[in-house]
């Protein structure tokens, strides 16, 4: 049975005939249908006579692989666990591109060229409403593409996707220059309507107001929810077929009296069973068939990707994360080494090809949104290595020839690498992270050790820094609450201090000259209380609309039926408060009030600690403030049972936060950019890289359970002389942090000097890549201003035997 | 006991192996005209802390210094050897690497006063020894003192078996000539502890603090050396170095 190899992606190639027919003849001629009957048969058996698998050697798609409980129920985790090989090696095996690959990317680039000269969208769909299966085949080069799909039948050309929200959908196209058909905004204005139309009739009029007050940010009633990832392993390990009947188990199995939990489960598992229909269909629009499990690395890499597709063209998720997929597919690349089907160079142009497409995926989307989230990101995050629970780590080659896409077609900000640390890792991985690191500041890592006590071995993350056991968890996400506003709030007793509307309640202000550190702290509880419930209730109607008109079918069906499902809401502007409150304390605060006596600035005599210098003054209150928030949170009622976390999380939104929040009692003035995540403010921490590090190390995983956000950003000379030397730093400084408690780091190692010159000359650096919170970005594709706060940022750079310039303060202080 | 102390750095990558924590003592008796942190001189200034301070602070983020460790630099560490040594003996009772970043300048081979040094060398794992210039008097005008000491100190280390980085930073128009070179790679042929040899190129990073301090920058019209002349200064250092071994 030899596959052919030679041949183009494409396994048959006849548009225009119907998808039955379009199977390869090459295929049928291999012995992989045969095979796959036995498997069936085999299957079948399995049903019957479970025990015995366990002692036959596989056959078909199967072969060789160790037998275990995931033959019997889907369960991928079984199967990783049985079946893959940790790997201790360097990177000298890792092949470089193909001539395809560079021919493919090459294209890319002058696709990514046009689009930005065509001011951000070079093409949009404004007809065919985007399902799995609503558009034909499209192609960059077939003959050259090893790994096939896009959202619609062009590169580069963006889905209508109307559900979530026809006017924001209609927004996008025409701040782009293009109009929507007017039969569907006809369609989604009379007849059908829209997750965003229904979580406007149900808002109160408080929710409004935080909602344009932007003591909330970013909610997401107007745009897909995203931070679910569906198993899209499951489909390349036990082929649709195999999981549709899986479902409609399930849908037989569901308690029968018709409560509205179980109406709506049943209603749900319904959707899903058709939502796996199409997606065996996606597959034939491209002639390749998933019903069965694939039977080599180039089918298991390409399951998964029309399973990922599938979830793409369907949903305009915020974040539509991959999972954990490299150490699942290694197991079929290990396999096809030794069965010599495929060379080393092979797997790494599929890899390449398969990253490739994933820094595809496109959504239409308003330059408002863009704002929020810079450099229109899709957080296609998938996570990498970690420990397993047995204590094996879980490293394998294609951990290498994940990150090595980035040596191979340069960086890029998706997908959203993310390396699961733990200094169990291996020495050689450990140190090839960070050599990749410092040449293309692309890759974020997070506290493996921390999370796998929640989540076990076979958890990925959402977005940014959000885990979740694969396929059997999801989350309820949405938005922020900017806790310096509510700072403000609570010194001027609700009324907004830019608008000087009543937006929170009527509580008494504070009057006095001067704040008074424990006035200040019991009413800031009040207001926190007060901002926690609303935001719960807020997120509530969301979700619930969102279930109710634009239900992720697809990423659902590749779940298990009983799923937990997580509540998570987010932090905003961490260290400003921090500051605030120890100025506060530690310095006299005195509030400069308008004539409404609204507290509009705010004078500082004195020093006071600040947040990101180790000093346990400030960083106690940090963790008061994160402490109390989340209690408050767990103190509401969540929509399905949802389990309240919270992550101090801003992306790039810290600085429109900021440009909507009055000054603060930090020193902080009207307008200034807020810091990004958990990070001290931009340049006050002035006691090195690792002081700044320890204090955010410092915030309880277990009370910001869906993730600590840290940017780190130094100058390759600061982090040691040699290369050699600065991996080796790196690692320490990786281990240093996690085993410190911290949970994610994003490693940037880069000169201000290459961003100031990028921003002048940006057709130069069309693939820089920063990391600026819990994800990466294209630094040409940022806003002016976003571009200033980036660089504005504290740059680690004690270069050379120095003492710090200082300000005559002690050491300590 | 209490020292004084100019400044720390949590994140020291270049004062020693791997990552340290750094600890700029105030006080210097040199002059170095290039000398980039001419605000550590004065021992009128500095902060009073403790070495346990020092310990405590270093000791609660001990994770990230296990491939480094603690770094006395200055100001001249050696001007304060009670609290130096007091300060490296907590430390290597905690199993912290110590590195002591010195010119030297003050060793003194009187029993008394080796007595104390042996102390302390008895707790430090590395010395870096700066050595300026190996000419008595050109050092005189470099640093505003001779090389006597610093030289007789590389000597005592080599004979305590104590390893040693030998840092010698590069001044266009000073050290950065063939003669000079090949004297120190000379001298350095003579010791057998020598593990590395650090040629930093020398830089005009620390003008600004002149200007802070009111002080006359004496190389104010003196160019950087550039990466390719640092090679170059290194070549020359180590073939002396290899000649005379």
């Amino acid at each position: 049975m030899e596959y052919n190899r030679r041949k183009p992606a494409v396994w048959a190639n006849a548009p225009g005939l119907p998808f039955f027919l379009c199977r390869s003849p090459e295929r049928k001629e291999t012995s992989d249908c045969e095979m796959k009957e036995e498997h069936t048969m085999q299957e079948k058996s399995n049903h019957t006579k479970q025990d015995t698998a366990q002692h036959t050697a596989l056959t078909g798609p199967w072969r060789n692989f160790t037998a275990g409980a995931w033959q019997r129920e889907i369960n991928v985790r079984d199967f990783i666990q049985k079946n893959y090989t940790p790997y201790d090696g360097n990177e000298d095996f890792l092949a470089g591109p193909t001539e395809d690959t560079t021919a493919l990317w090459k294209q890319v680039l002058e696709l990514s060229k046009q689009e930005r000269e065509a001011g951000g969208v070079l093409s949009m769909d404004t007809k065919i409403i985007s399902t799995i299966t609503s558009h034909g085949p499209g192609y960059l080069d077939r003959e050259r593409e090893k790994i096939v799909g896009f959202q619609t039948d062009r590169p580069f050309k963006r889905s209508l996707q109307p559900c979530g929200g026809i006017r924001m959908a209609m927004k996008a196209c025409e701040d782009n220059g293009y109009e929507v058909d007017p039969e569907v905004v006809e369609y989604f204005t009379t007849h059908r309507k829209t997750h965003n139309a229904g979580v406007f009739d149900a808002y109160t009029p408080e929710m409004r107001a935080c909602r344009s007050s932007h003591i909330i940010t970013g909610l997401p009633d107007a745009y897909g929810r995203g931070r679910i990832i569906g198993d899209y392993r499951r489909p390349a390990l036990y082929g649709v077929n195999r999981l549709i009947a899986d479902k409609e188990e399930q849908l037989n199995s569901t308690r029968t009296i018709m409560y509205s939990d179980v109406i709506r489960e049943r209603e749900e598992l319904s959707e899903q069973i058709r939502a796996l229909k199409m997606l065996r269909k996606l597959a034939e629009i491209y002639g390749c068939d998933i019903s069965e499990p694939a039977s080599n690395i180039r089918e298991a890499v390409q399951a998964v990707y029309f399973a990922y597709l599938a979830a793409v063209k369907e949903q305009n998720g915020a974040a539509m994360s991959l999972g954990r997929t490299s150490t699942f597919l290694d197991i079929y690349a290990e396999r096809d080494l030794r069965e010599g089907t495929f060379t080393e160079s092979e797997i790494q142009e599929i890899i390449d090809q398969f990253v490739m497409k994933l820094r595809c995926v496109k959504f239409a989307r308003t330059p408002d949104y863009n704002q929020i989230f810079a450099g229109d990101p899709t957080w296609v995050t998938e996570s990498i290595a970690g420990i397993g629970v047995d204590g094996r780590h879980m490293v394998t080659k294609m951990s290498y020839r994940y990150l090595h896409t980035l040596n191979n077609i340069g960086a890029a900000p998706e997908p959203n690498m993310t390396v699961l640390w733990s200094e169990k890792l291996p020495g050689h991985f450990r140190q090839f992270c960070a050599a990749t690191s410092i040449r293309h500041s692309a890759i974020q890592y997070e506290n493996d050790d921390i999370m796998r006590v929640v989540h076990g071995d076979d958890y990925g993350i959402a977005c940014c820094v959000s885990s979740m056991r694969i396929g059997k968890e999801m989350q309820f996400f949405g938005a922020r609450a900017n806790l310096a506003k509510c700072l403000l709030y609570a010194i001027n007793g609700g009324v907004d201090e830019i608008t000087g509307a009543q937006v929170g309640p009527k509580y008494r202000p504070i009057t006095a000259a001067y704040l008074d550190y424990e006035e200040v702290w019991e009413k800031y509880k009040d207001m926190m209380k007060w901002l926690a419930s609303v935001y719960v209730n807020a997120l509530n109607i969301i979700h619930y609309m969102h279930d109710k008109y634009c239900y992720e079918k697809i990423q659902m069906a590749l779940h298990d039926k009983q799923v937990k499902r997580w509540f998570a809401t987010g932090i905003a502007g961490m260290s400003v408060v921090a500051d605030s409150l120890s100025a506060i304390r530690y310095a006299k605060v005195k509030p400069i009030r308008d004539e409404n006596g609204i507290a509009v600035d705010f004078e500082v005599e004195g020093d006071f600690p600040k947040f990101g210098n180790d000093d346990d003054r400030v960083d106690e209150i940090a963790k008061e403030v994160l402490h109390t928030f989340i209690s408050y949170i767990k103190g509401n009622h969540t929509y399905r049972g949802g389990v309240q976390t919270t992550s101090i999380l801003t992306i790039t939104s810290n600085v429109s936060y900021g440009k909507n929040t009055g000054a603060t009692p930090d020193g902080r003035k009207r307008g200034e950019a807020f810091a990004p995540g958990a990070n001290p403010m931009h340049g006050r921490d002035s006691h090195g890289a690792i002081a700044s590090l320890a204090s955010v190390a410092k915030l309880p995983f277990m009370d910001a359970q869906d993730g600590i956000s840290n940017t780190f950003t130094i100058v390759p000379e600061a982090l040691g002389k040699d290369r050699a030397e600065r991996e080796r730093n790196l690692a320490s400084l990786l281990d240093g942090y996690i085993l410190a408690g911290g949970h994610h780091l994003n490693v940037n190692v880069l000169n201000t000097d290459t961003l100031l010159d990028a921003q002048k000359h940006p057709e130069q650096y069309p693939q820089l890549t920063i990391r600026v919170s819990g994800y990466a970005v294209n630094f040409i594709k940022l806003t002016k201003e976003q571009q200033d706060e980036v660089i504005a940022r504290t740059f680690h750079t004690h270069i050379r035997k120095g003492a710090a310039e200082h300000d005559g303060k002690h050491p300590f202080d | 006991m209490t020292g004084s102390i100019h400044s720390i750095e949590t994140f020291g990558t270049v004062d020693g192996p791997g990552v340290r924590f750094v600890v700029f003592f105030q006080g210097c008796p040199l002059r170095c005209l290039y000398c980039h942190n001419p605000d550590t001189w004065s021992s009128a200034a500095g902060h009073p802390v403790t070495a346990m301070e020092i310990i405590a602070r270093l000791t609660r983020n001990q994770a990230f210094y296990r491939s480094g460790g603690l770094t006395a630099s200055g100001g001249e560490p050696m001007l304060q050897l009670p609290f130096l040594t007091e300060l490296f003996t907590l430390a290597k009772q905690r199993g912290i690497h110590t590195c002591l970043d010195t010119s030297g300048i003050l060793f003194d081979d009187r029993p008394e006063q080796l007595a104390q040094t042996d102390r302390l060398l008895a707790v430090t794992d590395l010395v870096m020894l700066d050595i300026k210039h190996t000419g008595e008097e050109a050092h005189r005008k470099l640093t505003g003192s001779g090389n006597r000491n610093i030289l007789a100190f590389a000597r005592y280390l080599d004979t305590q078996k104590i390893p040693v980085w030998i840092r010698h930073v590069v001044v266009p128009g000073i050290t950065y000539d063939k003669s000079p070179l090949t004297a120190l790679g000379t001298f350095l042929g003579t010791l057998s502890n020598v593990e590395k040899l650090e040629v930093l190129p020398y830089h005009t990073l620390g003008k600004a603090k002149y200007d802070n301090l009111n002080l006359k920058y004496a190389l104010q019209d003196t160019p950087q050396l550039t990466d390719r002349e640092a090679a170059d200064a290194e070549q020359i250092i180590l073939k002396a170095w290899k000649e005379n071994a």
